[in-house]
């Protein structure tokens, strides 16, 4: 268990109806590894983040979280069977997640979103909780903005507070399914710099993203997902270094036009 | 027309007054599970929650009473008229409000509730912590509107025996001859109780819009 990746995938199909949008999909990521999951839309990066949260059931395959499978296990007879809700609540406990609407709850402020799940599902004191709370909103640099309902904070502090909500809860990994892709390009630096900080301090996380400098300086691993395949794989230097995949120039040459290309 | 028969009505209205907001509270109540009910996954759960709501929706108020009033006694339960009453309103309320709840529900971000579930919420948690407070903050206007409609429809009470505002006046004009004056009174004494209602509304409603983009 100790040796286990902080993630494993194996295997990974998920069907909508009759569209397969993951082909079988193998991924690990080691515990402190930052991965980013690029490919254009369409291509199942942001399916594959929610199969991996469990707001997606995938069709077929598994998935571990620190060794300890996810959802689905391989059972005695050879059968995939689901596990007990128990055992996903367990497991899912250590997953937090980052939306691209952010999702703050609006009827609760700052410090009411980041407390909540302290207070309801663990069990905290509400002194306890707020003194945890005030410090994640502190980390990300709202100490000051914690009194605030989510209609009175920009789009970046609202994406601050979410990180701080799911920090609060000491996941195990993070997932972030572009998270900026909301927010006008001012703001988006806040979120990312919360986000750089974070993987410094060694946080395993996966990053869904259109932030290809992003993705570039602070990914150990990039992942290009294309048709619910992984297409390419590799550090930062092996996918965007040259020779380049075509498919990868093809891709990046959009953002080229929007002056990335020094970021590259 | 002297100030006893006034406060003759305005006695009478307590009863109004008293007879509504219990039924609003508690068709509220109810209609969180009828809407529920409505919402379900479960055919036999959908089913009975559109069949309660078709009912009470589909029939009208004063034969509601009428019947509950003649009902009640039939299954051996001798209850007082003023509980006739309360629970044929809270059962007609309780469907329209589980209809306004119905669409306030669906209109609550999905995303909000997958953040919820991110936390660990649990279902229980994340209705009664995010669903329903969204829901209801988005249907305020709605909801003061049934309530408003529940009080000038208390007025049909009447019928079950209970004596409140439109009642007494009716009784006091047929005893003084004096319809006119005491009509014009009831009417101002409801128009300023649901006054009273809309701007306890609208103070909410401005109070919500603060947490709500």
């Amino acid at each position: 268990m100790t040796n286990a990746p902080a993630i494993r995938v194996q295997g990974l199909v998920k069907r909508f109806g009759k569209t397969e949008v993951l082909t079988g999909i193998d991924l690990e990521a080691a515990r402190g590894e930052v991965t980013c999951l690029l490919g254009p839309s369409g291509s199942g990066k942001s399916t594959l983040l929610r199969c991996i949260a469990f707001l997606e059931e995938a069709t077929d395959g598994f998935i571990e979280i620190d060794g300890a499978p996810l959802g689905f296990a391989l059972g005695p007879d050879g059968d995939r069977m689901r596990l007990p809700p128990n055992d996903i609540r367990g497991v899912r406990s250590k997953i937090g997640m980052v939306f691209q609407q952010f999702n703050l709850w609006p009827h609760m402020t700052a410090l009411g979103n980041v407390m909540e799940a302290l207070v309801t599902a663990r069990g905290m004191s509400k002194a306890e909780a707020e003194e945890r709370a005030r410090a994640r909103l502190a980390e990300v640099g709202l100490a000051e903005r914690a009194t605030h309902y989510p209609s009175e904070l920009s789009g970046g502090q609202q994406q601050r507070v979410a990180i701080a909500r799911a920090l609060a809860l000491e996941p195990k990994i993070m997932l972030f399914d572009e998270p900026t892709s909301s927010l006008d390009p001012e703001l988006t630096g806040e979120v990312l710099n919360v986000m750089r900080k974070l993987a410094e301090g060694g946080m395993t996380m996966v990053v869904v993203t259109h932030e290809i400098g992003f993705a570039a300086s602070v990914g150990h691993k990039i992942v290009f997902l294309d048709q619910g395949k992984i297409l390419v794989e590799g550090t930062p230097g092996e996918v965007f270094g040259k020779p380049r995949h075509p498919r990868i120039d093809q891709f990046l040459d959009t953002y080229l036009d929007r002056g990335a290309a020094g970021l590259l | 027309m002297s100030w006893d028969l006034f406060l003759l009505l305005l006695q009478a209205s307590v009863t109004t007054i008293v007879v509504s907001v219990v039924s609003i509270v508690l068709g509220f109540l109810l209609a969180t599970v009828v809407c529920a009910g409505t919402m379900s996954s479960n055919t036999l759960a959908r089913g009975a929650g559109r069949l309660f709501v078709s009912f009470f929706r589909g029939t009208p108020l004063l034969v509601q009473l009428l019947l509950i009033y003649h009902l009640l006694p039939q299954i051996g339960l001798d209850v007082p008229s003023e509980v006739a009453a309360v629970a044929g309103m809270a059962l007609c309320t309780a469907a329209y409000q589980a209809e306004i709840l119905r669409g306030g529900f669906g209109a609550v971000p999905k995303g909000l509730m997958e953040a919820a579930d991110m936390c660990g919420l649990g279902a229980f948690a994340t209705f009664r912590r995010i669903r329903l407070p969204i829901a209801v903050r988005l249907t305020l206007p709605s909801l003061v509107s049934e309530i408003i409609m529940i009080l000038k429809a208390s007025s049909l009470v009447s019928v079950v025996g209970v004596i409140e505002l439109t009642r007494m006046t009716q009784d006091l004009a047929a005893s003084t001859f004096l319809p006119l004056p005491l009509y014009a009174s009831a009417g101002v004494i409801y128009l300023a109780i649901n006054a009273v209602i809309a701007g306890v509304g609208t103070v909410l409603e401005r109070r919500v819009a603060r947490g709500h983009a």
